[in-house]
């Protein structure tokens, strides 16, 4: 066997660099996302330093990144807690898809993209990242706070929605007409539900044969099934990443929680290389012109999305502050978009360029506004003086 | 899941109890867990965050900002478990108590095993509890450790409180025994 050195030396060198700007990253509690899409500028065309002998390793690993994000997103999917967060946030999901989607779309339109870019955009620009969100919320001590049920509940909603969208979106990139999307968004939804009540009614079942008890088997069985599966969909036309989303789906409780375990750092290290990937396909050159667009796309889409929490928030009777907190840890844009951008990015080179910038800005800006979002009241009264059990600060 | 495992645990708890005394508020959180969430004797709004992860938060509302929780204390899933059990401890007998006060006839009472006691540093079997006096020995509460369903040798120590369920009668023969 011929061990190919180049390539070795060059994946462990970007492993490497990528391990120290992620560490700079969680150093400053920020998202390593846009910091892996700035060295994939940095190595790609056009770039500084270009790899071309890890170049088809990346590219062949950004694709598993995509099938692997995807399944675990399904994997941490429950359908008690879609169905709770949809029927107590219905008006607040809808009102999120609306304003976020809107800006994507009319970006679209005002830079004469064609319909898919423009609906691509308008995904881009709709879904938060729940990733960021998730993680930045546990890291600022605020999963307690009454603002938060609202917040995740939209984060769920918004992820689910994409098993409809990507598969309408990868149909309609592929070149197909109205009607074909149309059936691909049917199967996509029928085999979503398929799985949902699959896992409801036979889901020890789905697991006894996808969660064998030695975490080797276990890997490799369930990363097999979710490639063929993956592969089928896209054969289809339903996108890759719809199908492992829905083996995601398929499992539930010990099996899922199993599997997110023996899953976990092949995920980080797969979407890693799935984000440099994004980063390495867009041309510096193309990024220059299209930053005015991204910018002022991204100040518009932090307007929309701290309305949005602000109306979440008043649904559940939050108070100002609280409402404030809801709307900016809603403004992180991260992986969902770069996935959206994957499925339809070679439909126009400056389509890429604008939502890498734009997801560059909102991943590092969404957590640092909210941090800053207003927290700790400005002048705390003394509390009666019976109470001094309670903490109090002085 | 350990959401769900944390869900679990409170739920035998109200068991063994009889009934929740404090009322708790459920309140979920998609992708992360639970909060749970009850006002003390003292007016503090107390909540709890389980994560799926295992780990807990635990904080408290204040009064100026009813929606923001100060975070307290972060507990991993082991020592939870740990904060469970000490808190836990001293109201096991407690909670015997309470289950007994439903079956007519049968009760509960500790024991305190003295310096001078016969079975001070002997096995728990050379009590011949049951056989003697018909009342079980259900828990051995050493400190802050409960030993819960103690076999025949396990080996009683001074300052051990055996947690018995039987008669009156054979609760108050076993004292006998014991202290003797």
């Amino acid at each position: 066997m011929h061990t190919p050195t180049a390539l070795l030396l060059e994946l462990g060198i970007i492993l490497a660099a990528l391990s120290g700007l992620g560490a700079l990253a969680r150093r400053f509690a920020l998202s390593p996302v846009p910091l892996y899409l700035v060295a994939g500028l940095a190595l790609g065309e056009g770039g500084i330093a270009p790899v071309p002998a890890a170049r088809e390793f990346v590219d062949t690993g950004a694709a598993i990144g995509v099938i692997l994000l995807l399944l675990v997103l399904g994997l941490e999917f429950t359908v008690r807690e879609f169905t709770a967060g949809l029927r107590r946030h219905r008006a607040s999901a809808a009102v999120d898809l609306v304003l976020n989607a809107a800006p994507g779309a009319a970006a679209g339109w005002l830079l004469g993209l064609d319909t898919v870019g423009t609906m691509a955009l308008a995904g881009a620009t709709y879904v938060s990242s729940s990733g960021i969100v998730a993680r930045l919320l546990g890291d600022l001590r605020r999963l307690g706070n009454r603002e938060t049920p609202a917040v995740l509940s939209l984060l769920v909603v918004e992820d689910f929605a994409m098993a409809g969208f990507l598969p309408l979106l990868a149909v309609m990139a592929a070149g197909g007409t109205w009607w074909q999307a149309l059936l691909a968004v049917v199967v996509a939804i029928t085999a979503v539900a398929g799985a949902v009540t699959g896992s409801y009614r036979w889901g020890h079942h789905v697991g006894r044969v996808l969660s064998p008890p030695d975490p080797e088997q276990l890997l490799l069985r369930l990363f097999g099934v979710t490639l063929v599966i993956a592969a089928l969909a896209e054969l289809i036309h339903v996108s890759a990443a719809v199908g492992a989303f829905l083996i995601g789906l398929s499992l539930t409780g010990e099996a899922a929680e199993r599997a997110r375990d023996v899953l976990a750092p092949l995920r980080d290290l797969f979407a890693a290389v799935f984000f440099l990937a994004l980063g390495m396909s867009v041309d510096p050159t193309d990024l220059v012109p299209m930053l005015p667009a991204a910018v002022a796309l991204a100040v518009v889409g932090a307007a929309t999305k701290l309305a949005t929490g602000w109306y979440a928030g008043g649904r559940d009777r939050i108070g100002r502050r609280g409402r404030l907190r809801a709307g900016t840890a809603l403004i992180a844009r991260g992986e969902f978009s770069v996935v959206i951008i994957g499925l339809a990015g070679s439909a126009d080179q400056r389509l890429g360029a604008l939502v890498t910038a734009y997801v560059m800005l909102l991943a590092v800006c969404g957590p640092v506004l909210t941090r800053l979002a207003p927290t700790r009241p400005t002048a705390i009264p003394r509390r009666h003086a019976n109470s001094s059990g309670s903490p109090t600060i002085e | 899941m350990a959401a769900a495992r944390a869900r679990g645990r409170a739920g035998t708890d109200a068991q063994l109890m009889g009934m929740m005394r404090v009322d708790v508020n459920e309140v979920l959180l998609p992708g992360v867990g639970l909060r749970y969430e009850f006002v003390n004797r003292d007016g503090d709004r107390v909540g709890i965050v389980a994560r799926r992860s295992g780990d807990f938060e635990l904080m408290v509302y204040t009064a100026e900002d009813p929606d923001e929780a100060r975070p307290v204390l972060r507990f991993t899933s082991e020592e939870a478990d740990t904060v469970a059990e000490i808190l836990g401890a001293p109201r096991i007998a407690e909670r015997f108590a309470d289950l007994t006060r439903e079956v007519p006839g049968l009760s509960a009472g500790q024991i305190q095993i003295d310096p001078g006691s016969p079975y001070a540093d002997r096995v728990l079997g050379d009590t011949r509890a049951r056989t003697r006096t018909g009342a079980s020995i259900v828990a051995v509460v050493r400190g802050e450790e409960v030993i819960a369903s103690p076999g025949p040798a396990q080996l009683l120590r001074p300052g051990d409180v055996l947690v018995v369920v039987g008669t009156r009668e054979g609760i108050a023969g076993l004292q006998h025994i014991v202290q003797d």
